[in-house]
Order: structure tokens, then sequence, then C-alpha cells
């Protein structure tokens, strides 16, 4: 049986789905936000970086008392899409991209969408290859919907190593994993507004160990790898970046990075990526369990 | 803190060190990627910069009742405008960058010849540092160079900034990656070790 939204189930599902990206802007979720603040606490009295992780906490309370975009850049708009397999995913497709207008209107979101040929911005977010819709079906009657906003600065200090890594002597085993994750820290320096957090893939293709990488993003920051050798190496991660005393914005101190969040995917023989993608402290990510007319029902973080 | 009132002098500049916490107030002029080619290129700023301070800010202003409002307003990465910086505190004695991510060599020695120090806003407080900005007065370029691009003339109380390149030579960007720098080679001769000691 297919799921036919009547208009009013359709302009209901689009409420939803702009009150979604509301959220996600405004609001940094709990998990992210009792992070900084632990970090807060790690930082020396009177401290440069006790002074920016004070103004990143004012910040996060203040965009969500006023709902407006916490971060000026409100970045690459990446949603995470499940939903009934009778409902018409190009329907649910028109559905998502209206709400981001929307949005975009209501200045939840920054006109954030350039073409890369003229510089033009036509100032809806909605152009060739954004949004980013990952849509998937399944078997249940309602919808996961997740969405994570990623700004520029970040995006621009990720980094993708091809193992072995001479410069970096990262040999194909995890000792070689852990360099190169250690590395794209030091690269970033202060540039990625730090203290930040890594999604990493081990392996996949040069597009997919990218893309893998976000969807690490959408793991809740204090949650524990299953794979015991992984959650080793998270943890060493976490505890050697904060050695590098690079700290908040790059002004020194103790909190550099709040987690690291590793997956592997199979590889071809030849090949061997780690892909690191960087989130900043903005680090927007909000999803809700959505009823098939078009209602949230509730929210995940 | 240090609470530190604008136009600058050549003097409040030099008392200014690496690391300082500062609280800005009086005027700023904002300008990123087109303006600073512009002004590069030779063109004369529609208003004197000098001993003035440039934020490397794109902001979202919006028109209500007829008044420009400021609603969003942190600072873009800087090392963009690495190219031209130096040239441009030097033709026009601009005595202060505000930005983030830090500045590069060039910059740094035109800090010290010169007198002018680059100030590291907190990178995405944009609602805190939108607060700061007490009013919209003036604004050059926006036919020319777009809204987010325009010179911004912008009148702000206790903005909140950090001394990273001081007119003294020092640049904590530069401390901090040679810190860094040296601590992750020494992990990484840990990681080695550890690895060879499990053969």
């Amino acid at each position: 049986m297919a799921f036919n939204l009547t208009s009013k189930q359709q302009k209901q599902l689009q409420e939803s789905f702009v009150e979604v990206i509301r959220k996600t802007s405004a609001e940094l979720p709990q998990d992210v936000v009792d992070a900084v603040l632990e970090g807060l606490e790690q930082e020396a009295k009177d401290s440069r970086g006790e002074y920016a992780l004070k103004i990143i906490q004012k910040n996060i309370e203040l965009a969500k008392k006023k709902s407006q975009p916490l971060c000026q850049d409100t970045g690459s708009i990446l949603f995470y899409v499940h939903y009934p397999r009778q409902m018409c995913g190009e329907m649910l497709g028109k559905i998502i991209r209206k709400s981001v207008v929307a949005a975009t209107k209501k200045g939840f979101l920054r006109q954030n969408s350039v073409d890369s040929l003229t510089g033009k911005n036509n100032g809806t977010n909605v152009g060739a290859g954004t949004p980013t819709l990952h849509l998937e079906p399944w078997k249940k009657d309602y919808l996961d919907v997740r969405l994570i906003l990623k700004g520029g600065g970040c995006e621009n200090v990720g980094g993708q190593y091809s193992l072995p890594d001479s410069r970096v002597g990262a040999g194909r085993d995890l000792a070689g994993v852990k360099k190169c994750i250690l590395d794209a820290v030091q690269q970033a320096q202060g540039k990625g507004c730090g203290p930040g957090v890594l999604g990493v893939i081990i392996g996949g293709d040069r597009s997919t160990g990218y893309s893998a990488s976000k969807e690490q993003f959408l793991r809740k920051m204090g949650d524990k790898n299953a794979h015991p050798e992984l959650a080793r190496l998270e943890e060493e991660c976490v505890r050697e970046a904060n050695e590098l005393g690079i700290g908040p914005m790059g002004f020194g101190g103790k909190t550099t990075l709040m987690g690291v969040k590793v997956a592997a995917l199979n590889r071809v023989p030849a090949s061997f990526f780690v892909s690191v993608s960087y989130m900043c402290w903005a680090y927007r990510r909000q999803g809700a369990q959505v009823s098939n007319k078009g209602e949230i029902r509730k929210w995940f973080y | 803190m240090i609470q530190i009132q604008a136009p600058f002098t050549e003097e409040k500049v030099r008392g200014l060190k690496v690391g300082d916490m500062v609280e800005i107030s009086g005027v700023v002029f904002t300008g990123r990627d087109a303006v600073h080619k512009w002004l590069h290129e030779g063109n004369d700023p529609p208003v004197s910069f000098k001993d003035s301070i440039i934020y490397h800010c794109g902001p979202v202003v919006l028109k209500k009742k007829g008044k420009w409002v400021v609603t969003a307003a942190g600072p873009t990465t800087s090392t963009r405008e690495e190219p031209y910086q130096a040239g441009i505190i030097e033709r026009l004695g601009v005595r202060a960058v505000i930005g983030k991510g830090g500045m590069g060599e060039k910059t740094r020695l035109a800090c010290q010849k010169f007198g002018c120090v680059y100030l590291h806003a907190v990178g995405g407080a944009a609602q805190v540092l939108a607060e700061a900005i007490e009013e919209v007065e003036n604004v050059y370029g926006l036919e020319q160079f777009g809204s987010p691009e325009a010179i911004w003339q912008l009148r702000v109380k206790n903005f909140p900034v950090v001394v990273t390149i001081d007119s003294h030579g020092n640049s904590l960007h530069k401390d901090i990656e040679a810190h860094s720098g040296k601590v992750l080679g020494e992990l990484f001769t840990a990681i080695s070790e550890k690895k060879a000691a499990s053969k």
C-alpha cells in the first residue's frame, strides 16, 4: 500500500523538516554542550583557553535563547533520512528541498550555496549538489530524520591519507592510522575552530571514505565503539591529541579535541585510505522521528 | 582583561603583547577578500584607514525600520588575506587586524615594522560577537562588493579578542605550531617504538 500524503500532510511534513533545520542551526545537542563544559572545567583559570570556551558557552546559550544560527556559517546541509518504503522518495526529496528554501527565507540558514563556475548565489541553498540528501527506504512506517550542518572552516581542514604515507611515516596498520589522525589534528591547528571532533574512516575509496567519515558525526559524544580495537584507538587519539597543547581556537590549552569516532570499510588490495573529517565546536546535529503523516514524534539527541 | 578604545595609536598598539586578552570598544571596519584585493591594487579606501581596525568578517546585516542591524558577525579565516595584508598595513597605516586562524610571516613582520597587531576573535561565536556591535555607522561599496564583502563601519563595545601577533615580532600561532609539532614528533616516536616492541 502506498502512502499518498494529502496536500495538508505534505505541508505538515515540510514544516517538520523546517523545524529540524531550525533546531539544528540554533541548538547544539546536549551531549556536545556537555563536552564543551567538560573542556571548560579542564582549562586553567584566567587562561586564554578558558576565555575562548566561556565565549563559546555564552554563544551556545544566546543562540538557543534567540533561536538564531549559532554560527554565521550554517555550512553544508547533510540530511540522512530513512523513510517508509511505500512513500515516494521523489516526493520526499522535493519536500526536503522546499523546506531548505523556506528555512533559508526565515534566516535559520545563511544563503550559502554558490555556483562554482559563475560565483552566483541564488539565495535558496538549493542547487547542483546542495543540499546533500541521503534517502533510504526501510520497512518501518515512520521516518528517521537526521541533519548535520557542517561549516566551511572545519570542512577545509579535513584530510585524506593514502597509506603507506612517508611524510607521516604511516604504514598499513592501526599504528599508521593513529599517526594520520594525530597529524590531521596538528595540521588543523587553530584553523578549524577547536575544540573539535574527528570522524575517521579506515579503508573504502576516496569518496566513500569521506562520506562515511561524516556519518560518524551522527554518533553521540559519549558512546563507545562496539569494536574493541577501534574503541581503544578512539580513546588513545583523544588523550594524545590533547597533549599537543593547541587548545580552544588554537590559543593554547588542554582541550584540543573532544572526541574521535572511527569506523572501517572494506578496501581494494591496492588502496588503504584514512579519511579524516573535522567537526568544529559548533557541532550542529539533530534528529527526529517523524510519523508518516508528517508530525515530529520525538527528538533523538 | 585589557580594555582598549579605538581609534588606536602606535603607542597603544606597542603596549600589547601576545596572549593578552582584550576587549575593544570603538569603530572597526569590515573587509574581506574583495576589499583586500581592491586595496592591494592601489585603490584608496572611501574613508581613511589611518590608525583603524580592519575586521575579517562578512556580517549578516538586515535593514529594520530603515536602520541597518547586524544579526551575525563572526570572523572569517584570515590566511586568505595574507598576500595583501602587509602592504595594506604599510600603505594605509592600519593599526589592528581582527580575524581567525592567524596570519603568516609577511603580516607578522609588517606588524613589527609598522606597529600593528593581529587580534583573534572566537570563530563561530556569531551571536556573542553580534551582541557586541552597538551600531552600524556606515557602509561603503555595498553595490560594488555586495553585502558580505562591503566595508561596514561598525561601532563595537567590549568586543572580545586575544592578541596572537604583536608588534614586537611575536606570534602565538608560530609558538603553538612549533610546540605541538615537537610533541607530535615525540608521540610518533612512541607509536613506532611500541609497534617495534610488539613484534
